[in-house]
């Protein structure tokens, strides 16, 4: 038999208790045990940062943690970053913004690093940002409109504070 | 009329979903039954298969069945189609669904597992007991001609897979009057897809109602759904394809692929939906590639430099199976004149089977290398005779005043290719300015001066886009006012909603978030082809315009009767349609498809047909050549033999541009994709055909924090060859960007005579050059 745990965790706000099967990786059960899709796999092997989350704060590759290590933590998903009325927050406008996107896959992992690297480094310069998201690949944008959303996002959110 | 949004800067219509966690990728659908697939799969290049025995599999808890190909059945036990055939393919190898006693490359698929889950399907994977039989594998296209090489496949003689030859002008009589003949010889290795959505599959037959429907992470639905109806031997009716949100495609998702048909027939079996979702390690080793093709060429010139002639051999590599007939030899040959006018051409090319994962087009195809070769070549004469490549290029180009210019190449399909309008040199200009290239000299000094080492490449290149026939487009005005806009073309990223809103709502007089876009799905569009070759705007963009003319005409003429009003003082705007100085006079688009479309015992307005709806497949009648100039400023280590690309510069033509914003991105993604294939991409083999580069530490894609801010700026020559004047921008970024890299390369290494005859560069490779320049210098 499958050896499983039984966690508890928050995910964007709510809590969620569950028994999951102990290799599940935490990425795994976001996506087919609680049906928040957002999060992509992109390799499974640590390096593309597609699947990035936030846990308790830190971005963390999804495909490397396992679920039931993230027993008793915060988890924050792309589906949690929007405002609380469903607007889209200073990066993600940003990221519409500068075209920051195209086929949209590596575009969650994308957001979650950069959340947890302006909250930060409010005041990033170009080199920063370019080092920030060099554990995150982008096959389609060649990463510039991605970097152009972050330093602009990063002064509107200056601007707000 | 004028078209309101074209070459806006519009923000794209399919953000907001995809930013908030919302799209809707293959993996993101789950159904009611649903079961999952594991694909077994070679774990030699080359074996004959003696037996499979999947008991143990079988028996683990939440293994529904292991099917092999003997479990297929008589009815489906034959080879995949060919999907491109063409006269000069002399072995058509098309592989099995699942391998039947001979695998041919590492990662051909052997069996599927079905189970409760993936983790549970991988499981299995390792309980199927397979007895292979080692046979001798070919790797090197060098040498895989030779009288002694192992043989790609059991059963044949020889590993040419067919010969081609691109061959115009008076070849002897250019080479006769030449003051110069320089040689080059030199390896191009272009990496593989690395969308960073894998590819996936989910199949359901339902035979007494919708038949089989398939989502797939694919380019080309309208494609797999005819080889999959043809393989099956089944109606297209009943086959329906969709591609929902596609985690990017870049050429190798255009294909049709076993697991379409063995997820289908898995379907089939178990009479439920089954899922498989392709893991990295599988992409790298059954996604297809496009790896190496070998060139050996010969330029003929003047004193002054002017090219007269170019002609050579072309080794180039399939790979196990022929699964796109020979469309990279092709459009590495169609491309040879460059941005050039060279008065004769002689370039033939073998094609060689190799025991590796089947090859296919990745962004670009073959024009990458086939520009890369005639870059190398004006190259190897500016080297030779000490003219600036600048120069070298001015000297040379296909002026303005020679448009059309018919170069004598031939297209897939036979046609002459021409060149349909642009101002290469022009554009040249533009792109020395934006890099001051005029300065280099200074900085390259300066530079030196602290001890570092600058260099500067330049290259040009044309892009055959907009391939035909057709892709069409419906538009429909439903009675709530809204606008269903439907295409065949399936999207991998490029904003083809957003682009299509954007001439609809123009020409039709609607807001652009109005319309409800529908895309690559072949039960919502008769008939489509496919997002492929730069294709889609210099198809769909001319089809929509025209649909969306159509039903604009279509309103005015029904409103105009309405109205009581003549056509000519009417004018639709935001979906309403009002009398010029008559401000009360109206009617919405919606009302007027109300009454054109009356429910029972109502009249149709008489002259009408009752929808407000238009179809139209116009698309160009040519092939739109878009043109480029790129220059790459590079700093080498001479000691370590690290390249930094310092700066890069991209003067483009696609003709009008709908959307800029969107163009730019498809340029800087493109020419980052082509500093990979220049510098770090490469999908490594050993000599018994098992690949050592499986994973994203091995294979090293372009990364943030190594690619240059890409600075752009644009020409637009309109075509004339389509109604909205556009040109394809998909691959422009990538085809010239290996030849500027490495010739900046070159160019900042000057002092040790490097001369780069293999990318991607390496540092190994570029300090064993420099190493042994220097050793030559103190000689
Ligand atoms: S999927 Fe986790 S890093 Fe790639
Ligand atoms: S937008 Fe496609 S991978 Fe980044």
């Amino acid at each position: 038999m499958a050896d499983t745990r039984d966690i508890e965790l928050t995910v964007n706000g709510e809590s969620h208790a569950a028994n999951v099967e102990t290799r599940t990786s935490l990425g795994d059960f976001l996506r087919h045990g609680l049906g928040l899709t957002g999060t992509h796999m992109g390799c499974e092997h640590g390096v593309c940062g597609a699947c990035t989350v936030m846990v308790d704060g830190e971005a963390v590759r999804s495909c490397l943690m396992l679920a039931v290590q993230a027993n008793g933590q915060e988890v924050t998903t792309v589906e949690g970053l929007a405002e609380d009325d469903g607007t889209l927050n200073a990066l993600q406008a940003a990221f519409w913004k500068h075209h920051g996107l195209q086929c949209g896959f590596c575009t969650p992992g994308m957001l979650t690093s950069l959340t947890a690297f302006l909250r930060d480094n409010p005041d990033p310069s170009e080199r920063d940002v370019r080092e920030a998201i060099s554990g995150n690949i982008c096959r389609c944008t060649g990463y510039q409109g991605i970097v152009d959303a972050a330093l602009d996002a990063a002064k509107t959110m200056q601007k707000g504070s | 009329m004028a078209v309101r949004y074209l070459g806006a800067e519009v923000q794209r219509m399919e953000d907001p979903r995809l930013l908030t966690g919302h799209g809707r990728y293959v993996d993101d659908i789950t159904m009611e039954g649903m079961l999952h697939a594991a694909f077994l799969r070679a774990p030699m290049a080359h074996a004959k298969i003696r037996s499979i025995d999947a008991s143990r599999a079988t028996a683990l808890p939440g293994v529904h069945r292991v099917i092999a190909h003997a479990d297929l059945g008589a009815k489906y036990s034959h080879r995949m189609n060919q999907l491109y055939p063409a006269p000069v393919i002399e072995q058509d190898k098309t592989q099995y669904p699942l391998a039947k006693d001979e695998v041919c490359y590492v990662g051909e698929a052997v069996a599927v597992v079905v189970a409760d889950s993936r983790a549970i399907a991988e499981d299995a994977l390792a309980l199927i007991d397979v007895d292979y039989e080692a046979l001798p594998a070919v790797v090197n296209i060098r040498t895989a001609l030779d009288d002694d090489a192992p043989l790609a496949h059991a059963d044949t003689t020889s590993n040419l897979m067919g010969k081609m030859r691109s061959s115009f002008g008076d070849i002897e009589d250019s080479f006769a009057k030449a003051d110069h003949v320089f040689s080059a010889a030199f390896m191009q290795h272009r990496g593989g897809c690395h969308s960073m959505e894998t590819r996936g599959v989910i199949a359901r037959d339902d035979p007494w109602g919708d038949g089989l429907t398939l989502w797939t992470s694919a380019q080309s639905p309208y494609l797999i759904r005819r080889a999959l109806a043809t393989w099956l031997d089944e109606s297209e009716e009943r086959v329906r394809v969709i591609a929902p949100d596609v985690g990017g495609g870049f050429g190798p998702k255009a294909g049709f692929y076993p697991e379409e048909v063995a997820i289908s027939l898995a379907a089939r079996l178990m009479k439920c939906p089954v899922k498989w979702i392709e893991d990295r390690r599988e992409h790298f080793v059954s996604t297809t590639t496009q790896r190496d093709q070998h060139w050996d060429l010969e330029v003929a010139c003047t004193a002054e430099g002017k090219i007269l002639g170019l002609r050579g051999k072309v080794t180039h590599e399939n790979g196990a199976y022929v699964p796109y007939g020979i469309l990279l030899p092709n459009s590495s040959l169609t491309p040879l004149p460059g941005a050039y006018s060279i008065p004769a051409i002689d370039v033939s090319v073998d094609i060689v089977f190799t025991n590796t994962v089947p090859n296919s087009p990745v962004r670009g195809a073959g024009r990458p290398c086939g520009i890369y070769a005639v870059e190398r070549m004006v190259q190897v004469v500016s080297r030779e005779l000490g003219i600036d490549p600048a120069e070298v290029r001015r000297r040379n180009y296909v002026r303005s005043d020679q448009m059309p210019y018919e170069t004598g190449a031939k297209l897939r399909g036979g046609a002459p290719c021409i060149y349909d309008s642009g101002d290469y040199e022009a554009l040249l200009e533009k792109a020395l300015e934006l890099s001051d290239y005029s300065s280099f000299k200074e900085r390259q000094a300066a530079a030196r001066a602290e001890g570092r080492y600058l260099g500067i490449g330049v290259s040009s290149c044309i892009e055959d886009t907009g391939m035909g026939p057709y892709e069409g487009t419906t538009v429909r005005v439903e009675s709530s006012g809204k606008v269903a806009v439907r295409t065949g073309a399936a999207s991998q990223g490029q904003g083809h909603h957003t682009m299509i809103a954007m001439i609809v709502a123009g020409n039709l007089g609607v807001k652009p978030e109005d319309i409800l876009f529908e895309s690559a799905d072949t039960a919502k569009f008769s008939h489509g082809i496919g997002t492929i070759g730069s294709r889609v705007a210099a198809n769909v963009g001319p089809s929509a315009h025209d649909a969306a003319f159509q039903v604009r005409e279509k309103a005015l003429k029904l409103a105009a009767e309405v109205l009581e009003a003549s056509e000519a003082d009417l004018d639709i705007e935001d979906g309403v349609v009002r009398v010029n100085g008559a401000p009360d006079l109206s009617i919405s688009l919606g009302e007027l498809a109300v009454q054109l479309t009356p429910m029972s015992a109502m009249r149709v307005p008489t002259g009408f047909d009752p929808v407000l709806e238009a179809t139209s497949f116009d698309g160009s009648s040519g092939s739109p050549i878009a043109c480029g100039s790129n220059v790459a400023e590079v700093e080498v280590d001479p000691g370590t033999g690290e390249v930094k690309v310092l700066r890069y510069s991209v003067a483009h033509d696609c003709g009008v541009m709908i959307n800029p914003m969107v163009v730019r991105g498809q340029i800087v993604g493109g020419v980052v994709h082509g500093i990979g294939n220049a510098l770090f991409e490469r999908m490594i083999y050993d000599d018994q055909g098992q690949p050592l580069t499986m994973n994203y530490g091995e294979y090293l894609l372009p990364l943030a924090s190594e690619m240059p801010r890409v600075d752009i700026t644009h020409m637009e020559t309109p075509s004339p060859l389509n109604s909205l004047g556009v040109k394809g921008a998909g691959e422009g970024g990538t085809i010239p960007a290996a030849a500027a890299i490495v010739a900046a390369i070159e160019n900042a290494l000057t002092d040790f005579g490097v001369v780069i005859d293999y990318y991607p560069v390496d540092p190994q490779m570029l300090t064993e050059l420099i190493d042994a320049g220097a050793a030559q210098a103190a000689e």
